[in-house]
């Protein structure tokens, strides 16, 4: 990797000696760990309470479980299940489309670097740290003018940019740990390019493919803003279909947690399984 | 996966030893190719609507007003320089991005040293307080807005109840949060959120760190604010850097928590709610590109400054 962040052996493999105020810091970690997470685990209980316990002051921890609010959220009004599949669709489809512009992108930004590489790199970046909201108008009103509005691939396409960047940026760092020695072997031995990248490439990269397929999943699955302004009925997403949802209820904090936690079990279920693909993710490749 | 590395990488570069002499403009083209679709796709997508927003922000474009699109010269910038509400709103977006960071920094911190140490269960509160993080951010901010913030039921309400209901008190405080703080209800929702993201960082630096040199400085008789001042902190430098940076990117655009949580009342409009409003709901076109325009502008300034320290974070390697 390229970077400067020095990494040494994991700090697991050495032996550490016991410090004095032991206990306490462990408490306390014990003690923030379970602040952090408890209006999580309260989500989760709410939806599981009828709407009645869900609204009482002192809470009712204990009140008796019931599916009552999943099953209002999943066939009580609008189903929920044509934006779960939009959000699906648009997740998956886009972190295709970025997995497909960005490997060999980075290849020609890390392998066999083009000149200026660097220049482009930092363009890639500088694209992420313009406001999107400037870009709202203008794709709007061409989505109006070509018939787009309230169409899932708009959606994609756009999702693709957001993602490429980063995309870009974790990949590079990756294929610049395939060893140089290794690649020349390969070529002496007279492998061709696909062999190279199949034999060679692939092994160094997967995870790394996989952390940056996590990582695009993820923010497409979250994004609200253009999904607001560009879909309406047919093309609406999760997030979107949550935020319209509150406006039509009554008494509703189960229901609404039943929601919340329905649109948020993919992202919880992929992070919780790839927690270390997430770090890498989220610092672009820089943290391995 | 296996197969679009293969299909993307044969078919652009193609595996043709460079021929000697005359073709080297075509080696140049060939090693350009796999970066072209990336490149231009880009530029298409985030490059050209900027175009477009310049254009548009000269022109009196109102979607109430079809008739009367026109020419509007400064006209734009003009109302938005003059614009209280967009004073307003930059220095709400730069009070709740400095917050949001610098608070979510600092915890983040603090709880990465703590889970850097060997106790029972780490891995389990490490996976807790991962938790926020994976909540998609408009689910959390309904979560924080309804069920912790509400006066009536919320659960912070609900708790001051129960607790004051230990000491056999029947009248517990019950403030109103989002009404009587409603930007730092904003920040501490994207705080909870955000914190992890920052400690995960800020871990994997700590666990990079040399041990045994700090070792070596403890047996020297250094005491651990010592070996924390002069060792660990020069070390996680680079690393606070990227969280700042990174977190930054993502807070300075935040609309998901502006728009649940306070709906951009109570002083809580941030740069892009303002012209998520102006553009969306007043359908003043030739406004909200004038006031995107002026932020693309501002961002290009900032983020100058920020791209030097990424540049430094992620040093080149020589070219092969």
């Amino acid at each position: 990797m390229s970077t400067s962040v020095t990494r040494t052996a994991p700090s697991h493999a050495v032996p550490r000696k016991k410090d004095r105020g032991g206990p306490w810091l462990s408490l306390l970690a014990w003690v923030v760990g379970i602040l952090f997470v408890l209006p999580v685990v309260w989500m989760v209980l709410t939806s599981f309470h009828s709407e009645a316990d869900a609204a009482t002051n002192p809470p009712s921890v204990l009140a008796p479980l019931t599916l009552e609010g999943y099953r209002e959220f999943f066939s009580g009004g609008a189903s929920p299940w044509p934006p779960l599949l939009n959000s699906l669709t648009a997740s998956v489809v886009s972190t295709l489309l970025v997995l497909l512009l960005s490997f060999p992108a980075a290849y020609a930004l890390s392998i066999k670097p083009v000149k200026k590489w660097t220049d482009v790199l930092f363009f890639f970046l500088s694209t992420k740290m313009l406001p999107v909201v400037a870009g709202l108008l203008p794709l709007y009103l061409f989505a109006q003018y070509a018939g787009l509005l309230d169409n899932i691939w708009l959606l994609i396409v756009f999702y693709t940019s957001m993602n490429l960047p980063i995309a870009v940026w974790m990949m590079r760092s990756f294929l610049s740990e395939v060893p140089v020695e290794m690649l020349e072997a390969a070529s002496m031995d007279g492998a061709g390019l696909a062999k190279t990248l199949r034999s060679v490439i692939a092994p160094v990269v997967m995870p790394g493919i996989a952390a940056t397929a996590l990582i695009c999943f993820i923010f497409s699955w979250n994004e609200l803003l253009f999904a607001r302004v560009l879909t309406a009925t047919v093309a609406e997403t999760s997030p979107v279909f949550l935020t319209s949802f509150v406006t039509s209820q009554g008494l509703f904090l189960a229901q609404l947690c039943a929601a919340a936690f329905v649109v948020s079990l993919p992202v919880l279920v992929a992070g919780f399984a790839a927690q270390d693909k997430l770090v890498q993710g989220l610092s672009l490749g820089s943290v391995k | 996966m296996t197969s679009v590395a293969e299909k993307t990488g044969a078919g652009r570069t193609g595996l043709t030893p460079t021929p000697p002499g005359a073709a080297r403009r075509a080696a140049g083209w060939a090693r350009r190719a796999p970066l072209l679709p990336a490149l231009i796709f880009m530029i298409v997508v985030t490059q050209l609507p900027f175009v477009a927003t310049l254009v548009i922000s000269f022109m009196d474009w109102n979607a109430y007003y079809p008739d009367e699109r026109g020419f509007a010269g400064f006209a734009n910038f003009r109302r938005v320089f003059t614009d209280v509400n967009m004073r307003d709103a930059v220095w709400t977006t730069i009070l709740l991005t400095v917050a949001v960071v610098l608070i979510s920094l600092l915890l983040g911190l603090g709880i990465a040293l703590l889970l850097d140490r060997k106790f029972r269960g780490r891995g389990a509160v490490r996976t807790m307080m991962i938790a926020p993080f994976l909540v998609v951010p408009v689910a959390a901010a309904l979560l924080w807005k309804h069920a912790l913030y509400n006066p009536e039921y919320g659960l912070f309400n609900g708790g001051l109840s129960w607790l004051w209901g230990l000491f056999g008190s029947d009248d517990p405080p019950q403030p109103d949060w989002i009404s009587n703080m409603p930007l730092w209800s904003v920040i501490f929702a994207l705080v909870w959120q955000w914190t992890p993201f920052m400690m995960l960082i800020l871990l994997a630096g700590l666990q990079g760190r040399p041990l045994d040199v700090v070792e070596a400085a403890r047996i020297d008789g250094a005491s651990g604010w010592q070996i924390f001042r002069s060792m660990t902190l020069p070390h996680l430098r680079q690393y606070l850097e990227l969280g700042a940076l990174l977190g930054s990117i993502y807070i300075v655009q935040n609309f998901d928590a502006v728009f649940t949580i306070t709906s951009g009342g109570l002083g809580t409009a941030n740069l892009p709610y303002t012209i998520y409003q102006i553009f969306y709901q007043a359908h003043d076109y030739g406004r909200a590109s004038a006031a995107a325009v002026i932020v693309v502008i501002g961002t290009i300034i900032i983020a100058t400054f920020a791209l030097r320290t990424v540049s430094s974070l992620f040093r080149e390697d020589p070219g092969r």
